[in-house]
């Protein structure tokens, strides 16, 4: 499994943020004609692949077998412009979005799993259009916009935990290790969704002193990160203090089997639960500081877990989940960011603190490394370094946490 | 940096000239010592009986010549890697705003702890609730890396930065840890309550982020001076009397001699403050005997006299020689040493206090000294400390922390501290 989208370093999220919450304005309708797209199993075609900003309509039938999706991104391949989904075999459905000049991308998820097919680039030119709508319907749009935000985090997550669980199922030790913090990503960019699941965070995402201490079974992630990291007989927990081998042996083959199939099982139940209407419902009854709280929560994790080092304790990939979750948390912000900026002269200011908040420390994280090229392991982050990503964290985190009375207002 | 106005921030909303509005209208500008007492402020929270208010605004700071409190937190901070002229400028309105309103006793701003939005994080942290402004003084000071660091000029402010004001130099037996020392600001909040001037430190430390971050920070308990006559001298953890002859705020002919300084202008009515954090030897401290530790000293554990006898007040003699011709007073105590008559007749204001940390890992108690100076120039305190090269107390203690501060003058109603340096 290949990460078909991943980050740029330093994604802008400038470009065509204005159209996440760019209601459709009914006056500026005749602006484009409507563009086709024709997914099938393998590909996703489109009638243009240019188009003018304003409301711009995209028509998708599916001449698949499998029921499938259709998604308009933002340059980095990872926010969401537009989406629309549920389109059956032989079915129509039509995305309307309002664009503004950028570069996009397109692609169709048939299956509704994994990376998509056709990935393509898209491009929109002319002039920025203002955006009007009441707040109500910006709201709403963000909301839906994140719900399908996280649906494709964890229908990409789903493929590639299962190769990742197969090869260490297998003893494919050096596949394994390569994919485990980048299938973490996943998880981690949409934590506080998947954490407000109190059945089901525990069985992925413990780490061994916790599940200890409640005592329940210790299963997932971190089970498959010890066996692949095997630490040394005189190592040392992720407390300190409890050695590394108490209670502890490396797993069978059979154990393996165990370990990887019963986490697969929970993201298959991770994805269920996200597809599945209450989820939406879910959402949506939160509202609009679902957004902003769950972007603050994803700040939160870095402070409070991923600045220590004890996350990822044996295989030291602290950088990839805590760049997962900066990534994340600012796609939540991207999705309330032009209603907050609307709400008065403080709030925008409050917006552009913000803004470049997200951009200090993603310019401080790209200086370890990317998804794509690998992160340095933490222990080889001094603690004046880490000093530097606390202070960078918590100067965007002040800001952001008055980010939900903002946009309520 | 965007942060350009109170009004921007949110934590300030009122902004500066809104003070006026704000409950302060009970504010007196203040001179040396000037404490006012609670029950002429307006402000309910602030007019318990035991609040004692000590106004902001004023010629001075608060917190030098003040009556020394039981507690004290000090922060020293550094600018953000990015920051600006403005981000500083606007940092010292909203820490001043800040910072006259909890001296009052009130919460950091108009909203509060509990006053505001349900849906945003309260702007007050709330651990000082319905606690009284109990004698809370806060004081702000620029280190030299402010000025200049690295032989950049951040903030437009080097060609201000006054000759004096340099890191101190390496002393015999220091042991410097880098994490506690200098800094580019500080801020020391003394009051009778440590929860107030954690509760100071806490929410002019949430106000900064972004602008500026602490580099290290101390807790110190029991004040180990006095600066008015009717205070007692207290002891430090030697068990020794401590500030017997320390500068008081009722001789302001000694204030003006040894602490305000008169330069540069923007500097004028203000001060040089030196901190030293000193590790204190305790256990083997505690097995000297009950003569050598006052030897060591130089004056009685129990009175607080000189050894060439009289009271605790009586000047010590060091020509005073005993029965065998040894002088009563050893030449090599720490009194002597300190004496101003064997230093050009330097007298420094010393505010500092004790410190318990816990232990270190060998389990021996990690406590000390926080030892805290004000003088018209540290050059002042320079003297002394190489005066105590040879001191007989070198045996029982350690320097592990070293910074220096320029101390502007107290900023005028409606304006902020350190505006001077930006006109």
């Amino acid at each position: 499994m290949t990460r078909a989208r991943t980050f740029a370093a330093a994604a802008t999220l400038t470009i065509a943020a204005a159209a996440l919450t760019g209601c459709v304005a009914k006056a500026d309708a005749a602006a484009s004609p409507s563009i086709t797209v024709t997914s099938t199993d393998t590909s996703c075609d489109l009638s243009a692949t240019k188009a003018q900003s304003g409301t711009v309509t995209f028509d998708v039938s599916n001449a698949g077998s499998q029921i499938t999706e259709f998604y308009l991104f933002a340059e980095d391949g990872v926010r969401i412009v537009g989406e629309v989904e549920s389109i059956a075999p032989g079915a129509k459905r039509s995305l309307t979005v309002v664009a503004q000049p950028g570069r996009y991308t397109t692609l169709c998820k048939p299956g509704m799993v994994g990376s998509g097919v056709g990935k393509a680039a898209f491009e929109v030119t002319g002039s920025r259009v203002k955006t009007e709508g009441a707040d109500a319907d910006a709201k709403k749009k963000a909301v839906d916009l994140y719900a399908a935000f996280v649906k494709d985090q964890v229908g990409q997550m789903l493929p590639a935990v299962t190769t990742f669980a197969a090869a260490y199922a297998a003893g494919d030790d050096a596949t394994a290790k390569a994919q485990f913090p980048i299938v973490r990503g996943y998880y981690e960019r949409i934590e506080p969704v998947a954490g407000s699941l109190s059945d089901l965070d525990p069985k992925i995402d413990y780490r061994e002193l916790d599940a200890q201490a409640d005592g329940i079974p210790w299963t997932g992630f971190h089970r498959l990160e010890k066996d692949l990291w095997q630490p040394a007989k005189d190592a040392l927990n992720s407390d300190q203090s409890t050695p590394a081998w108490q209670n502890w042996a490396p797993s069978t083959p059979a154990e393996r089997k165990t370990y990887a199939d019963g986490l697969v099982a929970d993201v298959q139940t991770l994805y269920d639960y996200v597809h599945a209407g209450d989820f939406e419902k879910n959402l949506e009854s939160q509202g609009i500081a679902a957004l902003s709280n769950g972007a603050s929560a994803l700040l939160d994790e870095v402070a409070t877990g991923k600045i220590e080092g004890e996350e990822d304790w044996w295989s030291g990939t602290d950088l990839y989940d805590f760049t997962a979750n900066v990534e994340g948390s600012k796609m939540a912000f991207s999705l309330v960011h032009d209603l907050a900026q609307s709400k008065g002269a403080t709030a925008a200011a409050l917006v552009a603190r913000i803004d470049k908040g997200y951009a200090d420390i993603e310019a401080k994280l790209a200086s370890y490394g990317s998804f794509d090229k690998g992160f340095v392991p933490y222990s080889q982050v001094t603690e004046a370094q880490r000093r530097e990503l606390s202070d960078l964290i918590n100067a965007l985190a002040e800001p952001l946490s008055q980010l939900t009375s903002t946009v309520l207002k | 940096m965007t942060e350009t106005t109170a009004e921007q921030k949110g934590l300030s909303r009122r902004g500066l000239l809104g003070l006026h509005g704000a409950g302060a209208g009970g504010l007196v500008v203040g001179g040396i010592g000037g404490a006012v007492v609670g029950a002429s402020v307006a402000n309910a929270q602030a007019a318990s009986d035991t609040g004692v208010v000590h106004p902001f605004f004023g010629t001075h700071q608060a917190g030098i010549a003040t009556p020394v409190q039981d507690h004290l937190h000090f922060a020293a901070f550094d600018m953000a890697q990015d920051a600006t002229r403005e981000d500083l400028i606007s940092l010292l309105k909203d820490w001043s705003y800040a910072a006259a309103r909890m001296t009052q006793g009130l919460d950091v701003s108009a909203t509060g702890a509990v006053g505001g939005s349900p849906d945003a994080p309260p702007d007050d942290t709330g651990e000082a609730l319905g606690l009284p402004a109990s004698a809370l003084t806060i004081t702000f000071g620029f280190g030299p890396e402010l000025f200049e660091k690295a032989g950049v000029d951040r903030f437009g402010i080097a060609a201000r930065r006054p000759e004096s004001l340099q890191p101190l130099p390496r002393f015999v037996g220091d042991a410097l840890d880098p994490g506690a020392s200098g800094g580019e600001l500080c801020v020391q909040a003394c009051a009778d309550d440590p929860q107030v001037a954690v509760h100071a430190i806490r929410n002019l430390s949430r106000i900064a982020f972004g602008r500026a971050q602490i580099r290290w920070s101390k807790l110190g308990f029991g004040r180990t001076s006095k600066t008015t006559s009717q205070q007692s001298t207290p002891r430090n953890l030697f068990g020794f009397k401590d500030g017997t002859a320390n500068i008081l705020a009722e001789d302001p002919k000694a204030m003006d001699e040894h602490v305000w300084t008169d330069g540069p202008a923007w500097l004028a009515g203000g001060s040089y403050l030196v901190v030293r954090n000193i590790r204190q030897k305790i256990e083997p401290w505690d097995r000297q005997q009950l003569s050598e530790q006052d030897r060591i000293i130089g004056r009685s554990k129990g009175e607080g006299a000189p050894l060439s006898g009289g009271t605790e007040f009586t000047e010590p003699d060091f020509t005073k020689k005993d029965a065998t011709g040894t002088p009563a007073i050893d030449m090599h105590s720490h009194v002597r040493l300190a004496h101003p008559d064997f230093n050009h007749g330097i007298r420094l204001l010393r505010r500092g206090y004790n410190f318990v940390d816990g232990n270190d890992p060998l389990g021996s108690l990690n406590a000390g000294l926080f030892f805290l100076s004000y003088q018209r120039d540290p050059q002042r305190f320079v003297t002394i400390q190489r005066a105590l090269r040879s001191d007989l107390l070198n045996e029982y203690i350690q320097h592990t922390g070293s910074a220096v501060f320029a101390i502007p003058p107290g900023a005028k109603q409606g304006s902020y501290v350190g505006a001077g340096l930006f006109a």
